[in-house]
């Protein structure tokens, strides 16, 4: 099998000290949309910038196109970056901004008009071409920075939380503006995030990051429903994670012994041994929430603290016991019987094979 | 009326007084240069430009005058390109000692004039530089530098910095990156430089007397007339240099003022 279009072999970035990446191996595949999520801080954005040549790695080496290019400036190299702040030029007009990356390679004005005037048309701003960058609304700049990036038709597109400036509504519409490009154009997006929804909602793949590490990469689904360690189980989805020793094994299930009860899951590979300390991951959308003691095998109960509406889902929070707190999400319609009296006991279940048991440490 | 209107109105009257002050001396300069007499008297005598006939058909005028053009010219472009280099070095690049090296390039105009022109004087003259119009342009862009500097360092502040970056990562070097992105953004800063370092040169005397010797600019011919006898005709120069000063710093003035919320398009960069 050919090598992917990009390849981070053990790449570090210490910055005196401190040490922003620590030691990264990741593959972009041709044409996959890739999102490197993870808390600010945790070496994503370096990871970008080292690929665009805005940094040098300190270790490793960067491959594209099975070459190395640790060391070429990054004009040498055409890995396009929409920047998180856009970096439009503002001495410049939307045409001329787009035609920027052209002009440097130097390429005739009509073709280069040309060139950005179809992509002006494509992302549906062929009127605003003599308009200055100050004139655009939020959405439109935004447009303006990914054809800018696109224009010299690149294999890979770098993107740095790019709608993180948009409210809520103009970056759903942007989400899927995006995924659709990637789609059409058959390129690699290497998408930087720190945002869980954007992240799952576009990219066939995740890499989940901490500490300048790579925690877990796999398909969206894979990462929500397995999480690869405890860091990957808090920071994706809205998990529970109930901490006990398991207390007996038999027939595939394994049951766990916790402070708030027993709960019984499906056994791990490698089988653990009876004491040894567990951690169970239960997703707050998998558990079931009744004022009587529960439809699933596994029940545990607590206070209503508090619940939270978010369109139609809404969450609540139950405390079970010393403070700690339970999330439990539903669709609005099916909590309608329920009355939510905060300070009431509920009781929340969930089936032993939604329980996800965390590899050991 | 209350102590605050009070309060108010008195200092709008001291603010007044202090403008009166300042131009007064100027405004009557620049009347009596056309007063005919010898002797300022009111009211006028009539009204003649025969002080700006006389000081025009006297050699040593148009020369000084001509001396300072030409010094102001080539000072104005030399420091600000330098000052230019200057400021984009503190913009672009963290290195150990920065902090001297800005405190040692914005120090000349905190040094007294006198003491520069005299160091000047004695360095040019061991390297047999002093008493030509280079010599004045050489000590003269020595003390702009800082000025342009200044202005431009104002400027680039308001860049932000992932431009340059972006041009980069967009296949420009740095050099183009420079020329696409930087200059461009910096233009009204580069030409207000221009027009004050060439105010600052073309009203400097101090250091201008001490290193031209024989070659003289404008501020030192003027100073030579005074010495000899107060004339009518330090009026008409004076009303001159004036004009000419003030319109360089209201041009730079303008230049930064308008040029700070849009563009509009000169910075269009090149081809």
């Amino acid at each position: 099998m050919p090598e992917a279009l990009l390849v981070l072999d053990q790449v570090v970035k210490r910055f005196g000290e401190h040490t922003a990446v620590a030691g990264v191996d990741l593959q972009f595949h041709r044409g996959e949309f890739l999102a490197i999520m993870g808390p600010s801080g945790c070496g994503k954005t370096t990871t970008l910038r080292m690929i665009a040549g805005l940094e040098q790695p300190s270790e490793g080496e960067i491959r594209l196109n099975g070459e190395r290019i640790n060391e070429l400036k990054p004009w040498q190299r055409d890995t396009p970056l929409v920047w998180q702040n856009l970096a439009l030029f503002p001495h410049l007009n939307v045409v001329k901004n787009i035609e920027f990356g052209l002009k440097m390679r130097n390429i005739r004005a009509r073709e280069r008009r040309e060139r950005s005037m179809n992509w002006l048309e494509r992302m549906g701003l062929a009127d605003y071409a003599g308009r200055n960058i100050a004139q655009l609304s939020g959405g439109e700049r935004q447009r303006v920075a990914i054809a800018r990036a696109l224009v010299t038709e690149p294999e890979i597109l770098l993107l740095d939380e790019p709608l993180s400036a948009l409210d809520a509504h103009l970056r759903v519409r942007m989400q899927s503006e995006i995924s659709q490009l990637q789609k059409q154009l058959g390129i690699t997006f290497a998408y930087v995030t720190h945002n869980q929804s954007e992240a799952f909602a576009m990219a066939s793949r995740v890499a989940i990051m901490d500490k300048g590490l790579i925690q877990q990469i796999g398909n969206p689904r894979e990462v929500y429903r397995a999480p690869a360690n405890h860091f990957v189980a808090e920071f994706v989805g809205s998990n529970n994670i109930i901490t006990g020793t398991v207390s007996a094994l038999a027939d595939g299930w394994v049951t766990v012994e916790t402070e708030r009860g027993k709960f019984k899951a499906p056994a791990p590979e490698p089988a653990p041994a009876k004491g040894d300390t567990l951690e169970l991951v239960v997703s707050a959308d998998l558990v079931a929430i009744s004022d009587h003691a529960g439809a699933h095998e596994n029940v545990l109960s607590g206070e209503l603290i508090s619940e939270e509406f978010v369109g139609s889902i809404i969450t609540l929070y139950i405390d079970i016991g010393d403070g700690v707190v339970f999330r439990v999400q539903k669709q609005q319609h099916e909590l309608e019987a329920l009355d939510f009296t905060s300070g009431r006991k509920l009781y929340a279940s969930w089936r032993p094979e939604h329980t996800y048991v965390l590899p050991p440490a | 009326m209350s102590a605050d209107r009070f309060i108010a109105y008195g200092l709008r009257g001291w603010f007044l007084v202090a403008l009166i002050f300042i131009y007064v001396p100027i405004v009557i300069n620049f009347i009596y240069s056309f007063s005919p007499g010898r002797f300022p008297t009111l009211p006028l005598g009539g009204f003649s430009t025969g002080w700006y006939e006389l000081i025009l058909s006297e050699a040593p005028v148009p020369r000084a005058f001509a001396n300072s053009l030409k010094a102001g010219v080539i000072v104005a472009l030399i420091s600000t390109f330098i000052g230019f280099a200057a400021a984009y070095t503190d913009y672009r690049y963290r290195f150990l000692g920065k902090n001297i090296y800005l405190a040692l390039a914005l120090l000349p105009p905190t040094i007294p004039v006198l003491i520069l022109g005299l160091v000047m004087l004695m360095f040019l003259s061991r390297v047999s530089l002093v008493g030509e119009l280079y010599s004045v342009v050489l000590a003269h862009v020595v003390y702009c530098i800082p000025f342009a500097m200044a202005l431009i360092r104002l400027r680039l502040a308001q860049i932000d910095p992932d431009l340059e970056s972006a041009a980069w990562n967009l296949g420009a070097n740095s050099w183009r990156a420079m020329r696409e992105v930087i200059v461009p953004f910096t233009l009204p800063a580069i030409f207000a430089a221009l027009a004050l370092t060439m105010a600052v040169s073309f009203d400097e005397y101090l250091i201008a007397f001490f290193v031209g010797g024989l070659t003289e600019t404008l501020p030192v011919r003027v100073l030579a007339l005074l010495q000899g006898q107060v004339n009518p005709r330090i009026n008409a120069i004076g009303s001159f240099v004036f004009a000419i000063s003030m319109s360089l710093v209201i041009l730079a003035q303008i230049l930064l003022l308008t040029r700070r919320s849009g563009n509009r398009g000169i910075a269009a960069g090149g081809a």
